[in-house]
This record gives structure tokens, C-alpha cells and sequence, in this order.
């Protein structure tokens, strides 16, 4: 159990998916504006990466890594290759599921998340985080944590991201950095402030 | 080559760049960029992915319905980075583990689908072919620049090839260890982007509020 907590806390703080490995950043600086949008984003980024770390890392265990066809009676062979094209796919087929189960039976969240949620299936944070459960080599529960903490910590990056820009926006910037340009200097300096979280351990 | 093509090819590397424009790829414009031997074998990838996958959707734009086209192109892209991948894993082992999973990451990098989307759907082959080429381009101007400068003030060397003498070793150069370090990259992203904005003016981007200079008031004496 306390490992499971330790990866938890790694996979929000220490391993933070948007301002340790950058993942997702196109995103994280396009919808970072408002406190509201990126709220919503972030919980969509949530429920999506708890979803489909899990299912991928079955895919990966019983079908996709060297020797797991055993059970199919075919040891030898390997599916490895075909690794990146069913993740992307278990991807987006999770995301069109979600649309439509959300549309059906909590249209109040569907219609607050609507446009963010198609735009999750090219968001590199969640094909990230199945490679990352891939080349570490998660069990199941470890996955499910995994999954659940690289989403919070990507939510909680983009929700602090929007409110440093929210303030931001009254300031007054070199014509030549204003927009973009301070938006990735921002950026910078929040990573060098993840960077103290580095080495935490219970 | 005529004019027309050659303004789709050379477009995307300053005019309408797409990393500091478009803001379209900026993952792994970050985390690659520590040393450049990874860098340039990035960029490759890249450049490949972006062109050929811009070639074969613009070839059977007309056949894809439009309700299914992001699967249709995320297959495509896939395919052709699994093939990369495998490529460089056969090729250059070091560098795919240097790279981890940022090569199987090209799938969501935003420049390839982007490209796909807002170009090749509409054009013909070779100036979908030309489009990818010249924004992977683009892309790796951005890189390479930013490489350059984290290797060799971060670590005095190019390629692994020692430049300046570092001070440990007897020379003269201590290095700066913040360039090694990942935030370091947002920060001559943003350096560059200041650069070319003052270069071009016309890329700019308006305030969303402007400070008022409110008149001093009259002051009865």
C-alpha cells in the first residue's frame, strides 16, 4: 500500500507529467487563459488518463508484450511493434465512449467539458503516460495509480499555470515577449519551482 | 521548383514557424534539446513523419469521410512512426534510449496532425509533401538552435565532441548547469520567440489590456 501512495505522490509532485517531461504542453499553454477552462480540461484530463492507462496496460500485459500470447498457446511470438497504433487507438475509441456515455447521462458535465473532450485524443500528456506505464512496466494497481496521479498533476499544472496568466494579463510586457513569449518564460520558472519537488519519498 | 513551391517549403521556417507561431509541437521541442545528437535524429524523425504523412492523407483526401478523419489519420501517423521507430531502434540503439518515449510521442505531436488537418486535407499531393517538409523544417530550425546553445554552454561540447576546454579537465569554461536542466529550454524558447518577434514586428500579439497612463492632475498651489 505505501508503495502505491509513494507512486501517487511521484506521479503528481516529483514526476509531474506537464513541467518534468513537458508533456502535453501545446495544450497546456493554448486552454491556460482562464481558471474555469483549465478546470475543466484538467478533470477531463483526469478521468481520461484513469481510464485508459489501465485498459492499455491489460492490452500491453496480455496481448502486446514479448511472450504474453502464451495463453493463446502462441509463446513465441511478438506483438511489440504493434504497441504504439493500438495504444493511440484504445485512446481515442475511450475518449468517443466517454463523449457519448457523458452526452447520454450527465449532459450538465458533457456540455461544461463539450469542446475539450475530442481534443484530449491528441493530447501528448495521455499517450505519455501509457508509454511511460509501458516502459516502466506497471502491474495493474500500479497503473491504476499511476493513472490517476499523472492526471491530478497535470490538472493541478494547468489550473496554476491559468491562474499566474490570469494575473499576468494586467502587467506590462516587452511588446516582443507578450503573448506567447512570457507565457513560456512563466512556464520556465514554474518548472524550476517543480524541480524542489524532486527526491520526495515517504 | 517553382516560386509557388518553394514559398510552401521555405514559409514555416521564420515567417510562420511553427513552433513559435502556431504554438503547434512543443512537447518534445523541450525535452529532446539537451544534447544534439539526439536533437538532429529528432528532427529527421520528425521532418520524415510530417512529410510522408502529409503526402499519403493529401493522396486519399477525397476518399475520407469527414465524421471518421482524425482515425483515419491518426492510423496513417502511426504506421509511419512505428516504422521510424523501429528504424531508429535497428539503427541507432543508444539514441532510442536516449529518446525514450518522445519518438513514439511524434503520434500527438500536434505539428503532424495539425499539418494534416489544415493542409492536406485540402491540397494535392505535392504541395501537401512540400508543406510537411517545409514545416518539419521549421521545426527543426527551432531545435537545432536551441540544442546548440544547451550543449555547448551546458556542457562545452557539440555532438559529444569537447569545444570548449572545461575547467575540471584543466581548460577555462565552467559550465552553466541550469542548460542541462529541462526549464532551461522554456527559456531560450521564449528568448528566441522575443527575437524573432522583434525581427518581425508582425508577429505580435496585441495586449489584452493596455496600461493607462491617467494625466498627472492639476495640483493647486
Amino acid at each position: 500500500m505505501i508503495d502505491l501512495i509513494n507512486l501517487f505522490i511521484k506521479a503528481v509532485f516529483v514526476e509531474n507529467l506537464a513541467l518534468t517531461f513537458f508533456l502535453g504542453m501545446c495544450t497546456f499553454l493554448a486552454v491556460s487563459k482562464q481558471i474555469g477552462t483549465a478546470l475543466g480540461l484538467g478533470i477531463a484530463v483526469v478521468v481520461v488518463q484513469s481510464l485508459t492507462i489501465p485498459i492499455n496496460n491489460l492490452i500491453y500485459q496480455f496481448l502486446i508484450r514479448d511472450g504474453a500470447l502464451a495463453w493463446a498457446g502462441l509463446s513465441e511470438m511478438s506483438l511489440s511493434f504493434l504497441g504504439l497504433i493500438s495504444y493511440i487507438s484504445v485512446i481515442a475509441a475511450v475518449v468517443q465512449v466517454l463523449e457519448m456515455f457523458l452526452d447520454r447521462y450527465v449532459p450538465s458535465l458533457y456540455n461544461s467539458l463539450g469542446i475539450f473532450l475530442p481534443l484530449i485524443t491528441v493530447n501528448c500528456a495521455i499517450l505519455g503516460g501509457c508509454l511511460f506505464m509501458v516502459e516502466r512496466d506497471y502491474t495493474f494497481s500500479e497503473s491504476v495509480t499511476y493513472g490517476v496521479g499523472s492526471g491530478v498533476g497535470w490538472a493541478l499544472a494547468i489550473v496554476a499555470m491559468a491562474g499566474v496568466r490570469e494575473k499576468l494579463k494586467y502587467s506590462d510586457i516587452p511588446a516582443g515577449l507578450q503573448g506567447l513569449g512570457v507565457a513560456f518564460i512563466t512556464a520556465g520558472l514554474m518548472a524550476l519551482g517543480f524541480m524542489a519537488f524532486s527526491g520526495i519519498q515517504l | 521548383m517553382s516560386y509557388e513551391h518553394r514559398k510552401i517549403m521555405f514559409d514555416p521556417i521564420v515567417d510562420n514557424n511553427p513552433v513559435i507561431l502556431q504554438v503547434l509541437g512543443i512537447c518534445s521541442a523541450l525535452a529532446v534539446t539537451s544534447k544534439l545528437s539526439t536533437t538532429i535524429t529528432m528532427c529527421i524523425a520528425l521532418t520524415v513523419v510530417t512529410a510522408l504523412s502529409n503526402a499519403a492523407i493529401s493522396v486519399i483526401r477525397n476518399q475520407i469521410p469527414s465524421s471518421i478523419r482524425i482515425i483515419v489519420q491518426m492510423t496513417i501517423i502511426s504506421s509511419l512512426v512505428i516504422v521510424t521507430d523501429q528504424f531508429i531502434k535497428a539503427y541507432a540503439f543508444t539514441i532510442s534510449k536516449d529518446l525514450s518515449v518522445f519518438v513514439g510521442l511524434i503520434i500527438t505531436n500536434c505539428i503532424v496532425m495539425g499539418r494534416a488537418e489544415a493542409y492536406a486535407m485540402k491540397h494535392p499531393p505535392l504541395p501537401s509533401f512540400l508543406d510537411g517538409l517545409g514545416n518539419g523544417l521549421g521545426y527543426s530550425a527551432l531545435l537545432l538552435v536551441v540544442g546548440t546553445v544547451r550543449e555547448l554552454l551546458g556542457s562545452g561540447s557539440l555532438f559529444g565532441y569537447p569545444i570548449l576546454l572545461l575547467e575540471r579537465d584543466g581548460g577555462w569554461y565552467v559550465p552553466n548547469g541550469l542548460l542541462l536542466l529541462p526549464p532551461s529550454a522554456f527559456f531560450l524558447i521564449g528568448m528566441i520567440i522575443w527575437v524573432v518577434r522583434s525581427w518581425k514586428p508582425a508577429q505580435v500579439e496585441e495586449p489584452e489590456y493596455r496600461i493607462y497612463h491617467a494625466p498627472r492632475p492639476e495640483v493647486a498651489s
